[in-house]
């Protein structure tokens, strides 16, 4: 009954290439997640991704400042007669501004000879509110006969200005240092870039008068003119970094979080640095969060202490009365003091009408929206002169340095969002990715590529335009809701879902199979046998 | 809009706040004996910001209105918004009409501005928004609970763009409201609850209340009688029911300090005006309950088509406080008797019918008016799951067959959009007008019942809209400026009232699975498709052998024994 045995294996086998070529494909299919292609190899390119920087430095000559021989070798003569008028280094950077019209994040160093008037006796470099500046030549820097030699012994003087105007180490490492753990610097370096704002698209910006006393006082601010006049410049101007919106609003009854100390010495009321700390939490539980966006807000208080508790002063560590009676909380914002006790008399009849000093209470908020916005002001290297503010408080070499860190830390920022997404997607094979997740990804990485190449090119405002790009394109990846669709559909549930149908129907056909085998084995083992 | 108290007290009492910048904030109390015993209190705050927000100005310096929603406004183009949370029913025959309608749960309509082009979209991101503000689940408010009403919601500010595109609606009858909710609505009042009658809200004791409803109203207003300037206007009203033997141990006795645990001690320093009104209609002689301390300033106000009289404190004034620097009302009851005014137009619901496959859904529409008929809109949104059968819509009145005179019917579909109801029926006099359609219920996808799906299912309320005729038709003030032609018959323009009725929403029991059942099904299916497959594969697979037939016990024995014997076997 041999036919009837060979039967029965041939169905065993039919079934069992069934259940492979048919049942497995087709329950993989319709079980299968799907998953959109994303660029895995160049994102692993961007984890270990080398940054150059350069920047355009052109270095030129004044007349006097070149000795013949070392001129014949300069390629291009362009004779300039440097400001024959001129009698202050702010008129020269001036009219050499109107001479060039330099892009963004170059430099032009202009030296000039060391017998000039331009610059007072003991400075040697001037920093114009432009993208100049000048550089005495010094006599021992004309020894060389040559002009590489010249320029070798100007060198370390052009390193210093470019440190000063467009980046140094210490700016790119602490625009990295949220992204990425590099060697611990000292406290004050970490809490100096802890307190700028992250890199962002967009920042709102509220300015809030608190009035914790409106029976005693009526408080009246011209908010809208101060802005106009103080705020929008500086804003206008960075415009290229980010979109800014303004806000107000007065808040009554809004009280400090800590009971200020009378000291009677001083008959005024003070609050010490180290109860600065407590002051914020129960003021921003009615600042309200902006609703219309979701960019970060940066905070400016004006607190008017109430009739009870005034004059109050803040004093730092030493005890000393600050000057400004105003203090910024990193990443946060700005809080200032405004004694009104001043304005009224013994015998005044509440509520006193108090018309704000705004030119006195903006002054103190441009300065803390340039530190929290990370306008660095480093003291410059000896030697050095930096040209006063311009009007509109921010100098183009300061945007530009500004710029420089943004670009380096929204690089970082974007890179790290796109390799911990894809590590991410990676390790939880049940997230479905859409197409247009790995759109998103797609256009990350190629901007980001790009900002890495227009940063190595030098260009600074195409690079940080990238950068936004790519920054915008990861985070919408990365926060697409899509993204937590099957989170919670574990691999246990299913094998308790499969095992009912799966077991009995998988191991008859492994059993015939396995007797199958061992049949044919044993056939063949008698065979040979036979043939011995 | 329906509460219009003429300030006839305010000429003497010179304003004592100048406005600034356009800025105006006003508060006040009512306070309403109801003869129940239990004690209505209902508070406004009224806050006005004269800007032009019509040409789409951002404007983005705020004093006394609230930051948050000024940006949600001018982020959404809003035009008009409503957005109300109240816990528990108004019950309107014990209680009469509120001064301030709401359903049960949280309801929000808006009206956006007609440059927005993706209003779904933009009311999408504003309910979750708003979510975010009141601390409420309005983020579930999406396609399948939201209608445009073509007639019943329309704008209650200045501007005459009816189009019902811009128009969303929606309720949420399930949500509870909480101390949660009564945060963020009490900080956006500029005096917080630090000052003024605002202090009064505690939420240990309005929470411990028969009745809770709490309301934004956002709508742009006129500044003066020519409408030269626009402003915004923005109107929190609380209201709020005490029950005589919950909060009152069965005495009829009220005071401040037992409503609320607070007394009064001073007027938000920002208001403009700052009074509290005692409704003492009933109560001319002082026979049915005693006010104290008493005060000489009265008002005379036509409210819901009523004259009512109110006492009237003004926390502005020094001397309303007394010697003793707080002021704490007392209302004493001295009778129980004496009936309140039957309200002209309430209505109810409810579902009809048994087993869990068909309904019938009644509302029911009193017109109490003893001669005079009235036309009601009538506003049903239902949900998708209770498939209506329109054909079986059938509206009676006095047993007769009442056909509305008109009908906006927009069909559900399924997980996307609800029923839409919308008709205008007449309500003969002193009649009961029945409505009824019968419905089906659905099966829902497993994944889409609610936590609880055997609590039921929550149906909104029905909203009825209506111009009821007024009791006060009679002007008897002659003192207007008028041509003595016009003046003669003391008849009102206004001789009707506007009135919102809610009525119940109704919780319905869908088929409820057992929801470990699929796993269950899937293992006996599976066990079941085993036990097939497997004896199918047996067939398929073994070979069959004749085998000889083993031979019987006995036979067996035989043979061991004749093996022992030694003889050979059978």
């Amino acid at each position: 009954c041999l036919s009837e045995r060979r039967r029965g294996q041939l169905a065993a086998l039919s079934i069992a290439a069934v259940v492979i070529i048919v049942g497995v494909p087709l329950w993989w299919r319709t079980t299968e997640t799907y998953r959109a292609w994303l660029p895995v190899n160049q994102i692993n390119e961007l984890a270990n991704l080398q940054l150059q920087l350069s920047a355009d430095v052109e270095v030129v000559f004044a007349r006097g400042t070149v000795t013949p021989e070392q001129q014949k070798k300069v390629p291009t003569q362009v004779v300039i007669s440097l400001c024959l008028f001129c009698s202050s280094p702010l008129e020269a950077d001036l009219s050499l501004h109107t001479l060039s019209e330099s892009p963004c994040g170059s430099l032009v160093v202009y030296v000039i000879p060391e017998s000039s008037t331009l610059l007072p006796e003991d400075v040697d470099v001037y920093i114009g509110q432009r993208r100049t500046a000048l550089l005495r030549i010094g006599a021992q820097m004309r020894v060389g006969r040559t002009l590489e030699q010249l320029l070798a012994h100007l060198e370390p003087r052009i390193k210093q200005v470019l440190q000063v105007m467009s980046f140094s180490h210490t700016d790119i490492t602490a625009a990295l240092s949220d992204r990425v753990r590099l060697s611990p610097g000292n406290k004050e370096s970490i809490a100096d870039s802890m307190r700028a704002f992250k890199s962002s698209p967009g920042y709102e910006i509220t300015f809030s008068l608190l009035n914790p006393d409106p029976k005693s006082h009526r408080v009246h601010w011209d908010i809208e003119g101060a802005v106009q006049t103080y705020i929008q410049p500086l804003l206008t101007k960075l415009a290229p970094l980010a979109n800014f919106s303004i806000d107000s609003q007065t808040l009554y009854y809004a009280m400090l979080g800590v009971n200020p100390r009378y000291d009677s010495s001083r008959s005024a009321y003070t609050l010490n640095s180290d109860s600065l700390a407590h002051v914020i939490n129960p003021v921003e539980a009615r600042l309200g969060s902006n609703a219309a966006s979701s960019n970060p807000v940066l905070n400016f208080l004006l607190y008017v202490p109430d009739a009870h508790h005034s004059p109050l002063h803040i004093h730092d560590h030493k005890k000393q009365e600050v000057l400004s009676n105003a203090f910024h909380s990193p990443r946060w914002g700005g809080i200032m003091v405004y004694n009104v006790n001043g304005f009224y008399g013994p015998e005044a009849v509440f509520p006193v009408d108090i018309n704000i000093n705004m030119a006195k209470v903006m002054g103190v908020f441009l300065a803390q929206l340039r530190l929290l916005l990370g306008v660095q002001s480093s003291a410059p290297p000896p030697g050095f002169l930096v040209a006063p503010c311009s009007s509109t408080g921010l100098a183009d070499w300061e945007l530009d340095r500004l710029m420089w860190s943004r670009t380096v830390e929204n690089v970082a920022t974007a890179t790290t969002t796109i390799t911990s997404l894809a590590q991410l997607l990676d390790q939880i094979g049940n997230i479905v990715i859409n197409d247009n997740i790995a759109q998103q990804v797609s256009s990350a990485v190629t901007s980001l590529q790009l900002a890495v190449a227009e940063l190595e090119a030098g260009n600074l405002g195409f690079a940080l335009q990238y950068s936004k790009e790519a920054i915008l394109a990861s985070e919408r990846a990365f926060f697409d809701p899509s993204l937590l669709h099957l989170l919670y559909f574990p691999d246990d549930q299913k094998f308790a879902i499969y095992i009912p149908l799966f077991l009995p129907m998988c191991v008859p056909i492994l059993l015939s199979l396995l007797k199958i085998v061992s049949e044919a084995r044993q056939k063949r083992r008698e065979r040979q046998a036979k043939k011995d | 809009c329906a509460t219009g108290i003429n300030m006839q007290a305010a000429h003497w009492l010179a304003p004592r706040m100048t406005r600034q910048c356009g800025n105006d904030f006003q508060e006040e109390l009512v306070i309403r004996p109801l003869h129940s015993g239990d004690i209505y209190a209902s508070f406004q705050f009224r806050t006005v910001w004269e800007t032009d927000f019509m040409r789409g100005n951002k404007v983005s310096h705020y004093r006394l209105f609230p930051k948050s929603l000024g940006q949600v406004i001018s982020k959404f183009s809003v035009r008009e918004l409503h957005i109300s949370f109240t816990q528990g029913y108004w019950r309107t025959m014990q209680w009469g009409q509120p001064f301030q309608p709401s359903p049960p749960g949280a309801e929000l309509w808006v009206w956006f501005q007609d440059s927005v082009t993706d209003v779904d979209g933009t009311w999408k991101e504003l309910t979750n928004v708003l979510s975010g503000i009141f601390c409420a689940s309005l983020n579930f408010i999406d396609s399948t609970n939201t209608v445009q009403p073509s007639a019943s919601f329309k704008p209650l500010g200045i501007g005459n763009e009816t189009d019902h595109r811009f128009l969303r609606y929606a309720t949420l009858p399930r949500e509870i409201v909480c101390t949660e909710n009564l945060t963020p609505w009490k900080k956006l009042l500029p005096c917080g609850s630090k000052a003024g009658l605002a202090v009064l809200l505690k939420s240990e004791k309005l929470f411990h209340s028969s009745f809770h409803s709490q309301a934004v109203h956002i709508r742009p207003v006129c500044q003066d009688w020519q409408c030269k300037t626009t402003s915004w206007e923005l109107r929190q009203t609380l209201n709020v029911v005490f029950d005589l033997h919950n909060s009152a141990q069965g005495k009829r006795e009220w005071s401040l300090f037992k409503m609320f645990s607070r007394t009064l001690t001073e007027a938000c320093p920002l208001a403009s005006s700052s009074k509290i009104y005692i409704d003492i209609t009933d109560n001319p002689q002082g026979e049915q309950f005693e006010v104290s301390p008493a005060t000489p300033l009265l008002s005379q106000a036509v409210v819901l088509g009523d004259r009512r009289t109110f006492s009237v404190y003004d926390l502005t004034q020094q001397i309303t406080f007394g010697t003793v620097r707080s002021l704490n009302l007392l209302i004493r009851w001295k009778s129980s008797e004496g009936d309140m005014l039957r309200p002209l137009l309430h209505a109810e619901r409810y579902v009809a019918g048994y087993g869990l496959q068909t309904g019938e859904i009644h509302t029911l529409m009193y017109n109490n008016h003893p001669y005079r008929s009235f036309p009601v809109l009538l506003l049903d949104s239902v949900p998708w799951y209770l498939r209506l059968y329109i054909h079986t819509l059938t509206v009676t009145s006095k047993g007769k067959d009442n056909k509305p005179s008109y009908i906006h019917y927009q069909p559900s579909k399924d997980r996307l959009r609800p029923h839409l109801l919308e008709m205008l029926v007449q309500l003969p006099p002193n009649s009961v007008t029945e409505v009824t359609v019968q419905f089906e219920r659905a099966l829902l996808k497993w994944t889409e019942y609610t936590p609880d799906p055997n609590h039921g299912f929550y149906v909104g309320s029905s909203v009825i809209s209506s111009l009821v005729p007024s009791i006060v038709a009679m002007d008897t003030n002659s003192t207007r400026e008028r041509p003595l032609f016009s003046s003669f018959f003391p008849c009102k323009e206004e001789s009707s009232y506007f009135v919102r009725v809610y009525t119940e929403p109704l919780l319905v029991n869908l088929p409820t699975p057992d929801f470990s059942m699929p796993y269950n099904v899937i293992c006996l299916t599976c066990t079941v498709v085993a036990v097939g497959y497997g004896s199918l594969y047996n067939l398929l697979t073994r070979s069959f052998q004749i085998e000889e037939p083993s031979p019987g016990l006995a036979k067996r024995i035989a043979n061991i024994i004749r093996k022992m014997r030694g003889v050979p076997p059978l």
